[in-house]
């Protein structure tokens, strides 16, 4: 697993130590193309864990870049070769304004680190929470877990975890599912 | 021969327009007075947009300082003087900046590239904590909704202008509109392109009978359409107008012939002001209120 400390990572961009604020566009992009360079040596499949501990506050420009851009560059392409995941760290209420503004505008979700855990936010919708948020109580599931889990079909729990695994949601491995920030991220 | 632009006793978003008006039938290239002598009181707006003023002129203008002591070396703690001087030929006694002014968050600060911005919300970000939860009763995690509607105004600056810009902040008190509430508001102006041209460079433009300064500014303001065919692109505004919608506050952005707005309550500017005297680049003002009670609005 890879962590990224944003806020180490700004000052780098920037060659500045005197800012702990991700603003203005330009600064995004330089923080992602960073990110993308280092996730181009990464193993097929990574777990990134995007610090934002140190981070004062970021920007709406900022967060088009470093949180949207980022993601959709790894969920919105087939990418067979390399499966991208990403959990994001000490995001506080100082960031949320404008990291949920950019999942919104591009209908985008994330794994959040809470103190008791993890949990999805940005666009999804009360299926995709309940199936994710079950799948990360199960550790490991595939679609017969979930469907008996959750009295569903077998197909449609089938389509369910192959949705969030489109959306970098839940991690695939050989044998079933785990969500991002669940109990297989050791494992990646 | 020079003309002779009179500046307003009273100097703000709106008195500017005589300013503008003034200079309508001034050609660019002509010498030109701006004559402050008779100024007793200038917004934050009505400052930076005097800084942008002489930015416009293609020979160096001269300018006229406030006769009045006292309002020169407000205008002078608020570091108008610092940069007026690169851009102007002054006349007059201008006094020395002593000291800070507790009014000011931000003096008046030149943007013109990325970095700058890093440095403007760096710089307000402890200040602006102190006085919207101590000044002006809002929530101090409000701090970050302003910090980043700083951050995004200025942006626009670098992103759209063309040439750089001035910003400020400020404290004051709104006697008659708001009766004697404190207000902070931030003033962001520049010479640039304006709304119209930088929307018109966007890729596939296609212009239409109503295409004018009015429909650039509700296009980019209200519906947030940016040049970049990126769909990221145009949130800042759009954020600015939800903080804004949050705490009761006011945007104006005038550009070119027009001024748009979002009107609360407690102001009674018009919506869309057309048909204005030309004036370059862009011109943004923020102005959020005291609260009287609690928290923002739902």
């Amino acid at each position: 697993m890879m962590h990224i400390d944003l806020s180490s990572m700004l000052r780098q961009t920037l060659s500045c130590e005197l800012y702990s604020n991700l603003v203005t566009r330009p600064t995004g992009a330089a923080v992602r193309t960073q990110i993308e360079a280092l996730l181009a040596d990464s193993r097929e499949r990574s777990l990134t864990v995007i610090d934002f501990s140190h981070v004062g506050m970021i920007d709406f420009s900022c967060a088009d870049e470093v949180v949207a851009k980022l993601l959709l560059h790894y969920v919105a392409a087939e990418r067979a070769d390399r499966e991208a995941y990403f959990l994001f760290r000490g995001v506080t209420d100082d960031h949320w304004d404008a990291i949920e503004t950019v999942l919104e505008r591009h209908g985008l979700a994330l794994v959040l680190e809470t103190d008791d855990g993890a949990r999805i936010v940005g666009m999804v919708n009360d299926g995709e929470r309940i199936a994710w948020e079950k799948v990360y109580e199960l550790g490991r599931a595939g679609a017969a877990d979930l469907a008996t889990a959750l009295g569903s079909r077998p197909d449609d729990a089938a389509r369910m975890l192959d949705t969030l695994h489109r959306r970098r949601l839940l991690m695939r491995l050989d044998d079933g599912y785990i969500a991002v920030g669940g109990l297989g991220e050791a494992h990646a | 021969m020079t003309s002779v632009i009179t500046v307003p006793p009273s100097l703000d978003d709106h008195t500017f327009e005589q300013v503008v008006e003034q200079l309508a039938s001034v050609p660019h290239d002509a010498k030109l007075l701006v004559d402050a002598r008779h100024t007793r009181w200038a917004s934050p707006y009505g400052l930076t947009a005097l800084l942008t003023l002489g930015q416009t002129r293609e020979e160096r203008a001269s300018f006229a300082v406030p006769e009045a002591e006292e309002t020169a070396s407000y205008w002078a703690r608020t570091g108008f003087f610092t940069h007026a001087e690169e851009i102007y030929d002054l006349h007059g006694s201008v006094p020395k900046a002593r000291g800070g002014e507790s009014s000011v968050l931000l003096e008046i600060t030149q943007v013109a590239k990325s970095e700058d911005v890093h440095e403007v919300v760096g710089r307000i970000q402890q200040k602006a904590q102190l006085i919207l939860s101590k000044e002006l009763n809002i929530d101090a995690k409000a701090t970050v909704g302003f910090a980043m509607t700083l951050s995004e105004i200025c942006q626009n600056i670098i992103e759209h202008a063309g040439r750089g810009g001035f910003v400020a902040v400020q404290t004051y008190t709104y006697r008659k509109r708001l009766a004697n509430r404190r207000v902070v508001v931030i003033a962001v102006c520049d010479a640039g392109c304006g709304f119209r041209q930088s929307l018109e460079s966007a890729p596939g433009f296609v212009r239409n009978d109503r295409w004018d300064d009015a429909a650039a500014l509700e296009a980019a303001v209200i519906r947030g359409v940016s040049r970049f065919r990126d769909p990221g692109r145009g949130q800042g505004l759009a954020g600015v107008r939800r903080y804004i919608g949050r705490w009761d506050g006011k945007v104006s952005v005038r550009s070119g012939t027009a001024k748009i707005a979002i009107v609360p309550s407690w102001d009674d500017d018009v919506p869309l002001a057309e048909k204005l005297a030309p004036f370059p680049g862009s011109q943004v003002q923020v102005t959020i209120p005291e609260r009287v009670s609690g928290g923002p609005r739902q």
